[in-house]
């Protein structure tokens, strides 16, 4: 029995496909290109409506990382777990969330997934494997460890969960227990290091002190592989082949990819601090612009279809954003305000002391 | 023949292994040595694979069992004692706790915090955090002072669909006895009377309901009637019951064996002030452990946690207002 089959979000995985279902590497290539577009496009209309002052609280973008997280919610298949965090718009996209989860959860739409509850990138449907991120950084790791330790008792076989994490996420307590308890079951994980250079302002130099992010996998007993986070195709062929040894029963595998984040930390931050020296090596290419280069060069696809590409990324988005605006926000009158769902266990809220209010709520 | 409180944990564990193929325990030491305390003796050996010995990573112990439980599963997770459940903190209170209000999916997942002080435990592993995890929305918490109560309530703790934090205590673990399991049980969430009485009402809730109930039963010598409520579970908080009871003696004492600042018996005090206050004579009190960490010298220790001789002297003074 796989949940996923009944759920809206499976339609947009067989529409996306996974890398498997791709006939050939030109095709897969220029699916995750168009995702990664259609991701950008997106992170641009929710940072234009922030500047605009119609997002409360954070915006959050994956400008620049969109080729590392393409390649994982691709190789990723219904029924696995993914764990994203806060810069995989793209991988999102790939592993099947529609659109307007996104453009409700930024808006609190009351019908998100998230019903206003929590914002930006704190979403997901953890019932169709899409866990909800919490915002303490390495949580996610070993919430992805029980689910796969959930399918070992159900005894489903050939699923795995991939997470997300950054360089200043692996430094955290929760990274280690993590990785160490997957090693220590022989899980199937795979762990996604985004080596973006910053984790807010702090530097790598600041972050750890090891030579190399994949030298912590020895650490645990892990393979690791690197990737070049600004080639598409690279990080396709070494997450993919992570995921398939993950899924082949290999245990636990992490990928380091190095890039560099092309946008501040959220959109209230202009990451000034950033080298310009970065910005203008190789780490500081932008990955979609070298996705479509590569398109163009191996006539994979050209102008028009890129534009048409574009043309499509663009009105899926003010398509989502037009029917959000329609959308109610969540309303405290309405709200039941229970944490619980056994309900006659919850305090208070069937005899709220005061009566509501109608007057303060708008 | 008689059963101990640990082997009712025992039992009602090895009851939902059996009764729910959704049942898992995972902890420190668990497997095949059977628990620190031996809470989870010959469990491993009765249900094979089905109880897992962890690494000493109590973060991941908990984020495993919330995703555990977020695929269908029904863990039991235990902490190896109380105070070990603060490195696992924020898998409990911002990942169990919120997953059920943020995304609709229920997070059943019950921690089994072995608490309270014993005799030379010291500052480490003598903690009661019940307080600290009520604060918290989203997750019950059950602090049982009987045999029958640790036996059913840790069954209906795995029965919710919510996240439990069941707080038992380690100095009921071999003392306490009853002569058999029990066939039923009262309602989660509701307190109970176990002594009844009409001249002062001692709230009191695990370990310290024992101690409650010595001091009543010392001041029954001295001509009063002390009605003792047991709580059972803090969170939800049988505010109901407490009221009654208050209603009918007019004076309230509250004791918790966890540090003084806020915590249940400052919560139940400040409920029944607010919500009660022309039932009380006197003004209602507390008396908890001091406000030091926990000492290692049984002299100290007793003169740290309240004590059975303690409460009789605030019960008194209270009588006396």
């Amino acid at each position: 029995m796989n949940p996923l089959r009944l759920h809206p979000m499976l339609q947009t995985v067989e529409r996306c496909g996974s890398h498997n279902v791709a006939s050939s590497f030109p095709e897969l290539y220029l699916k995750a290109f168009g995702l990664m577009l259609l991701s950008r496009v997106l992170d641009d209309k929710m940072a234009a409506f922030y500047r605009a002052g119609k997002i409360q609280g954070g915006v959050f973008l994956g400008r620049g990382q969109e080729a590392l997280s393409v390649s994982t919610g691709l190789a990723l298949r219904p029924g696995d777990i993914f764990a994203p965090l806060i810069r995989d718009g793209a991988g999102r996209l790939a592993f099947g969330e529609p659109v307007l989860d996104a453009v409700r959860t930024y808006l609190g739409s009351a019908l998100g997934p998230m019903r206003g509850r929590d914002g930006n990138v704190h979403r997901g449907r953890p019932k169709e494997g899409m866990l909800a991120m919490i915002s303490h950084l390495g949580a996610m790791i070993a919430v992805v460890n029980g689910a796969l330790l959930a399918h070992r008792f159900q005894k489903l076989k050939g699923l795995v969960g991939a997470a997300s994490i950054g360089d200043g996420g692996t430094s955290t307590g929760s990274f280690h227990e993590g990785l160490n308890q997957a090693a220590v079951e022989r899980l199937p994980l795979v762990l996604v290091v985004a080596n973006n250079q910053y984790a807010y302002s702090t530097p790598n130099q600041r972050q750890f002190a090891c030579r190399d992010l994949a030298d912590k996998a020895a650490g645990y007993g892990l393979s690791a592989r690197h990737a070049d986070g600004t080639d598409l195709e690279d990080c396709l062929r070494v997450v993919a082949a992570a995921v398939d040894d993950a899924r082949a029963g290999g245990g636990p595998q992490m990928v380091v990819a190095r890039l560099l984040r092309l946008c501040g930390h959220g959109e209230h931050d202009d990451a000034h601090y950033i080298d310009p020296q970065l910005k203008r090596s190789a780490l500081g290419r932008d990955c979609l612009a070298v996705a479509q280069e590569r398109l163009l060069r191996e006539g994979w696809a050209d102008a028009n279809a890129i534009r048409a590409l574009r043309l499509n990324a663009a009105r899926e988005v003010d398509e989502a954003v037009a029917t959000v605006q329609r959308e109610p926000p969540p309303d405290p009158y309405t709200e039941d305000w229970c944490a619980l769902s056994s309900r006659h266990l919850s305090e208070g809220h069937e005899n709220p002391p005061f009566p509501p209010s109608h007057d303060t709520n708008h | 023949m008689s059963i101990t409180y640990l082997e009712a944990i025992r039992e009602a564990q090895a009851k939902a292994l059996a009764d729910d193929q959704r049942v898992f325990i995972y902890g420190q030491d668990v497997g095949a040595f059977g628990g620190a305390f031996k809470a989870t003796k010959n469990l491993a050996q009765q249900f094979p694979g089905r109880v897992l010995d962890a690494p000493i990573s109590e973060d991941a112990i908990i984020g495993a069992a919330i995703g555990a439980a977020i695929r269908g599963m029904r863990p039991i997770v235990e902490m190896q004692f109380a105070d070990f459940s603060a490195p696992g903190f924020n898998q409990i209170v911002n990942q169990a706790a919120t997953l059920f209000w943020r995304t609709q999916v229920p997070c059943p997942i019950t921690i089994r915090l072995p608490s309270g002080g014993t005799s030379g435990a010291g500052p480490f592993h003598s903690q009661s955090l019940e307080s600290l995890y009520a604060h918290f929305p989203g997750l019950i918490v059950m602090t049982p002072a009987t045999v029958e109560d640790a036996y059913s309530m840790l069954l209906e703790a795995v029965a919710i669909d919510d996240p439990v934090i069941f707080c038992e205590h380690k100095r009921l673990y071999y003392h306490l006895k009853a002569p058999a399991l029990p066939t039923e049980a009262m309602p989660v969430g509701k307190a109970r009377i176990h002594r009844p009485g009409r001249d002062l009402t001692i709230v009191a809730y695990s370990a310290m309901l024992h101690d409650a109930l010595a001091a009543a039963e010392e001041l029954a010598g001295e001509g009063a009637e002390i009605e003792v409520v047991d709580l059972r579970t803090i969170k939800p908080l049988d505010t109901d019951t407490i009221m009654a009871s208050v209603a009918r003696t007019g004076r309230l004492l509250c004791v918790g064996e966890s540090f003084p600042w806020g915590g249940v018996t400052a919560e139940v005090v400040a409920r029944v002030a607010t919500e009660g206050f022309a039932l009380l004579d006197a003004p209602p009190q507390r008396l908890n452990a001091k406000d030091t960490p926990i000492p290692f010298h049984p002299k100290l220790w007793l003169g740290h946690r309240p004590t059975a001789e303690s409460v009789c002297a605030a019960a008194r003074h209270l009588l006396q207002m």
